[in-house]
């Protein structure tokens, strides 16, 4: 006898959600054979405000795309916009915009982890990869003074420096963070009770994840190489890392290359600190911006497209950007058919989903 | 200044898609930009860490083909644009008609 179909709404509101999300998930039994995502519920119209908003002024709202990754969101415009004007930040802006690049790289993995270690139910794991993070917050607050949106971000530099003391000073915050997240590791790689959550859920094959244009740690989880910043901007180019993957395709797989890329955020900190250029950290700027340029970089989440259209007026036509959780919805879809519907939070929060970013 | 950009006729759209797909290209965005009246639509691909650009321009009113057939995971770009813009696209595999955002608006970027 056929099993009966039934639709269980997943979201807005659930327990593991801390944004809103929509999933109609078709299930026969206990199984999902389909999965309808829905987003839209707080939808800003922040792209709109770059009509209305001189460009210069522009920056602080594309930092306010999103609260954990607003570094990114800030660079991403200003980065276009300096394309587009020809300016060419000093070294010293590009290695601090480096520095805070990675900062903001590991708070969202460490906060990525606690809300999985929340999610399978571990909530000491939870509070204790949450304590790391805040020891990042506390570098993120000494460099820039702010915790969650930072305006040091400026079209031709930065607002202000950071000084070599302050910066000497991470370097045995960061081995006390790795320290402590080597530690938690063991719990989310090695113990039977999370692998059972992990191990084969949600599996996303090579193919599957580069035609359904995925993007980041989901990406990568699935065996395929690719990561922006091996294009070269900011400071890029000048620091030495290999990008992470893992050929397991599940949730564990997304799990070790989030893990791994902690360290390798810590690694190219130290490395920008130790080849720190003294120079200045501001370009003047003249005029108005007069044409347009993609910037395509590496969020913590996955790649994200930053396209600005000007024409040479004090208002912007277009400033458009695509998010990596909208980039793997579709994927998040895939993953979702043939699961049961027990392991649904897990996979939602494997894609690491930013609805605020997506909402932008 | 956009690298590899190719401005097509919307006649051709799809064709061009059905090309860039055979060479191993994938979809990174698609976006809308009202321009004057008019509106542009810029379609980005990639391939490995190359990017390519197709930019049509429509006017008010216009269908736009969808290319979901091509690329189906494009479906969530599709209908943002036509949530945002009020440019009508035909065809998607996934047609959220209207809802894909909630806003209090109907096609406020218009």
């Amino acid at each position: 006898m056929a099993s009966k179909r039934s639709v269980i709404p997943f979201g807005p509101q659930h327990p593991v959600l801390p944004e809103p999300i929509h999933i109609d998930l078709v299930t026969e039994d206990e199984k999902v054979v389909e999965a309808i995502p829905s987003i839209g519920f707080v939808h800003r119209g922040l792209e709109h405000l770059v009509t209305k908003k001189d460009f210069g002024e522009m920056v602080y709202v594309a930092e306010r795309i999103c609260g954990i990754c607003s570094f990114g969101h800030g660079y991403g415009y200003v980065n276009a916009i300096e394309h587009i004007m020809d300016i060419h930040p000093t070294d010293r802006a590009r290695y601090v915009r480096t520095l805070l690049f990675e900062l903001s790289r590991m708070h969202s993995h460490i906060l990525w982890l606690g809300l999985m270690a929340d999610a399978f139910g571990f909530e000491s794991l939870f509070m204790e990869t949450w304590k790391y993070r805040e020891k990042v917050l506390d570098m993120l607050e000494a460099a820039t003074g702010g915790r969650v949106i930072f305006s040091i971000i400026r079209i031709g530099g930065l607002r202000k420096d950071v000084p070599d003391d302050v910066l000497k000073g991470f370097l045995p915050e960061l081995d006390n963070i790795v320290e402590g997240i080597k530690a938690c590791e063991k719990s989310f790689l090695s113990d039977p009770a999370v692998l059972s959550r992990l191990k084969g859920v949600g599996y996303l094959s090579k193919e599957d994840a580069i035609n359904l244009s995925c993007e980041g740690p989901m990406l990568r989880a699935s065996g395929v190489a690719h990561d922006n910043r091996t294009r070269g901007y900011a400071a890029y180019d000048d620091v030495d890392f290999e990008i992470i993957t893992s050929d397991e395709g599940d949730s564990y797989g997304r799990c070790y290359v989030r893990i791994q890329e902690i360290y390798q955020s810590a690694d190219i900190i130290r490395q920008c600190i130790e080849k720190m250029p003294q120079e200045g950290i501001y370009v003047p700027i003249k005029g108005f911006p007069n044409g347009e340029y993609m910037t395509i970089i590496e969020q913590p989440r996955g790649g994200a497209c930053y396209y600005v259209h000007a024409s040479g007026k004090k208002f912007i036509e277009r400033m458009r950007v695509r998010t990596p959780t909208f980039a793997n919805i579709p994927a998040l879809a895939k993953t979702l058919q043939g699961c049961d519907v027990a392991d649904v939070p897990i996979l939602v929060v494997t894609i690491d989903p930013c609805i605020s970013c997506t909402e932008r | 200044m956009l690298e590899n950009l190719e401005e097509i006729e919307l006649v051709g759209l799809l064709n061009k898609i059905k090309e860039i797909k055979t060479d191993g290209w994938l979809v990174m965005q698609i976006c809308a930009t009202k321009i004057g009246e008019n509106y542009e639509l810029l379609y980005t691909f990639g391939k490995d860490y190359d990017v390519k650009h197709v930019k049509i321009t429509v006017e008010p009113g216009v269908h736009v083909p969808s290319v979901t057939d091509i690329f189906p995971a494009a479906f969530l770009y599709e209908n943002e644009i036509h949530d945002l813009f009020g440019i009508e696209v035909d065809g998607i595999n996934h047609d959220y008609k209207g809802g894909l955002y909630r806003t209090a608006t109907p096609a406020p970027f218009a």
